[in-house]
């Protein structure tokens, strides 16, 4: 480990796949809830056009990538709240447009292919800036900070619409806020996992969490908890073994999730028991 | 505020007059998908009262209700909670709704505490801790409902009737003066129905107006002091409960009567079952 640190880019590394882990299972736990597990997928696909927008611009494609993420959010909640489309159907047009937005934007760029595309499919941890670290760090203060201001109301919201609306909850607002913390987390979690592999960070340590915990700010801090492990795990992994990061993290929060099935089981049987004297 | 529906409590709530009811609509019409569902429905609740929306499947109980409370939009018509349409009314720790389920979310699990505390966030400033009165409230709630020994389980293991006390115990928790409740003892057993009717009396004890739906009023019925029964969307009959809907063709004759008679859970018609 101490060697590890050795190593600048390791260092930077290592931050990020902190924040990450502490940010995206944070948010995804009101996805989960709210019955939109795929969402991060959708916004991740998303982003794909965005950042081959980046390319073709020359703008930085973290910041395209944001404010296109954002605008696929914003969209995929106007079409589940308005639209008789049901959440699965608007994310399956998203994902489409999405991947062939990308790859048609990149192939106009100058020098672009889709190999360029490749490090955003996957990640690129090891290559993470100090700037990347800044804007990284900013974006995971702000999920952060809306889950800490907003999670009780957030938390009515996504249990039932109809309730929160009657308690004199702004919906729309709190609906939209949930969406664009969902794409402020995929554009984040982008260096770190990849795209492809955004929607796992923030479904799988929930669906871990909640085999092992009985109440839902339990279920929430569980699954941060296995984030970081996982993260800053399959970051180590990754280094000494000489694999992919974002494949390691995401078969290390996979790993997790089939342990926790087995103990979950467990604790479930004795939690019956008592309840059923 | 001119008083176009017939109403047995009419004469007798102790408020000031100028005090607005808790609902009032005239002329309410509602279309889902283009099928008319409300027809033309006024509806005045005065504080205090307590109210059973009756009718068959269909007829449109829920939905009246549901545009009572700004959740559906009217066609035509207007509708007022507390003198103000819904899209302006703010004073939302007022009401207390209990909706026909819980929804419990997608898998994540909360726990029986969780779901009732929520019942605060109309009361509670965002970045608030929780403060006293609200863990008090919550208390109280719980033990209204008698699930004070299972606030640390999740509610996806309880029963169906559990998990309305659960419903129940949210609205509680929020300490309105007006509860709305859709369908409270759907699939709910004799002995939590008896429990919730207990719950009901201190809370009618308290002063507070009920507006409920129901197919059946069971152990509920000596606290109801005015049935409103639906019919494919309009109001076929507005008045005290007396049991027996075919004997006043007129509901009008009912305004002014006390309405304190026959109210001993008489059997409800065929049409009110549904």
């Amino acid at each position: 480990m101490i060697e590890l640190l050795s190593y600048d880019f390791m260092v930077r590394a290592l931050v990020a796949a902190l924040l990450v882990g502490l940010a995206a299972p944070a948010v995804g736990t009101f996805i989960v809830q709210r019955r939109l597990a795929l969402l991060g997928d959708g916004i991740g696909h998303v982003a794909l056009t965005g950042v081959a927008l980046g390319f073709l611009t020359g703008t930085a494609p973290v910041l395209t990538a944001v404010v296109v993420a954002v605008l696929g959010a914003v969209a995929i909640e106007l079409v589940r709240a308005r639209g008789r489309t049901t959440g699965d159907v608007a994310l399956a047009l998203l994902f489409y447009g999405g991947i062939a937005g990308g790859v048609l934007l990149i192939g106009l760029a100058p020098g672009g292919s889709n190999a360029t595309l490749t490090s955003y499919l996957f990640g690129s941890i090891s290559s993470v800036t100090t700037e990347d670290i800044w804007v990284i760090a900013l974006l995971a203060a702000f999920v952060l900070g809306v889950v800490a201001a907003f999670g009780r109301q957030l938390f009515v919201l996504c249990q039932d619409e109809e309730v929160a609306k009657v308690s004199g909850l702004p919906v729309r607002f709190l609906s939209l806020l949930i969406a664009v913390t969902a794409a402020l987390t995929v554009v984040i979690a982008m260096r770190v996992v990849g795209l492809l592999l955004v929607s796992a960070l923030m479904v799988v340590p929930v669906a871990t969490g909640q085999q092992l915990t009985r109440g839902f700010a339990a279920t929430m801090l569980a699954a941060m908890a296995i984030g970081v492990a996982a993260t800053v795990g399959g970051l180590t992994t990754a280094f000494y073994a000489g694999v992919s990061p974002g494949a390691a993290i995401v078969l290390i929060a996979l790993g997790g999730f089939t342990v926790a099935l087995g103990v979950g089981r467990f604790v479930r049987r004795g939690r019956a028991r008592e309840v059923t004297p | 505020m001119t008083r176009s529906a017939p109403a047995a409590g009419a004469a007798d709530p102790p408020r000031p007059a100028a005090a607005p009811p808790a609902f009032a609509m005239t002329g309410g019409q509602v279309a889902l998908d283009g099928r008319p569902v409300l027809r033309g429905v006024d509806l005045h609740v005065a504080a205090g009262e307590v109210v059973a929306v009756l009718g068959a499947n269909g007829s449109g109980k829920s939905t009246l209700i549901r545009a009572l409370l700004g959740l559906v939009p009217l066609a035509a018509g207007t509708t007022e909670l507390y003198g103000l349409p819904p899209a302006r009314f703010r004073d939302w720790w007022r009401i207390g709704y209990v909706p026909q389920r819980l929804s419990i979310g997608g898998g994540v699990p909360a726990t029986v505490r969780e779901v009732v505390a929520s019942g605060r966030v109309a009361r509670r400033r965002r970045l608030g801790r929780d403060r006293a009165a609200d863990r008090a409230a919550v208390a109280r709630a719980l033990d209204a409902v008698d699930l004070g020994a299972r606030a640390g389980d999740p509610v996806g293991l309880l029963s169906g009737g559990q998990q309305q006390r659960v419903l129940i115990a949210r609205a509680l928790a929020g300490e309105p003066e007006t509860f709305v409740m859709d369908e409270p003892t759907a699939g709910v057993d004799a002995g939590s129905q008896r429990h919730l009717a207990g719950t009901l009396e201190t809370l009618v004890g308290q002063g507070r107006t009920v507006l409920l739906v129901a197919h059946e009023l069971g152990p509920m019925a000596p606290l109801i002091t005015r049935v409103v029964e639906l019919r494919d969307g309009l109001v076929a009959r507005d008045g005290a409960p007396d049991g027996a809907p075919g004997c006043h063709p007129h509901p009008g004759h009912e305004q002014g009567r006390p309405h304190a008679y026959g109210v001993a859970g008489g059997p409800l018609t065929p049409e009110d079952r549904g």
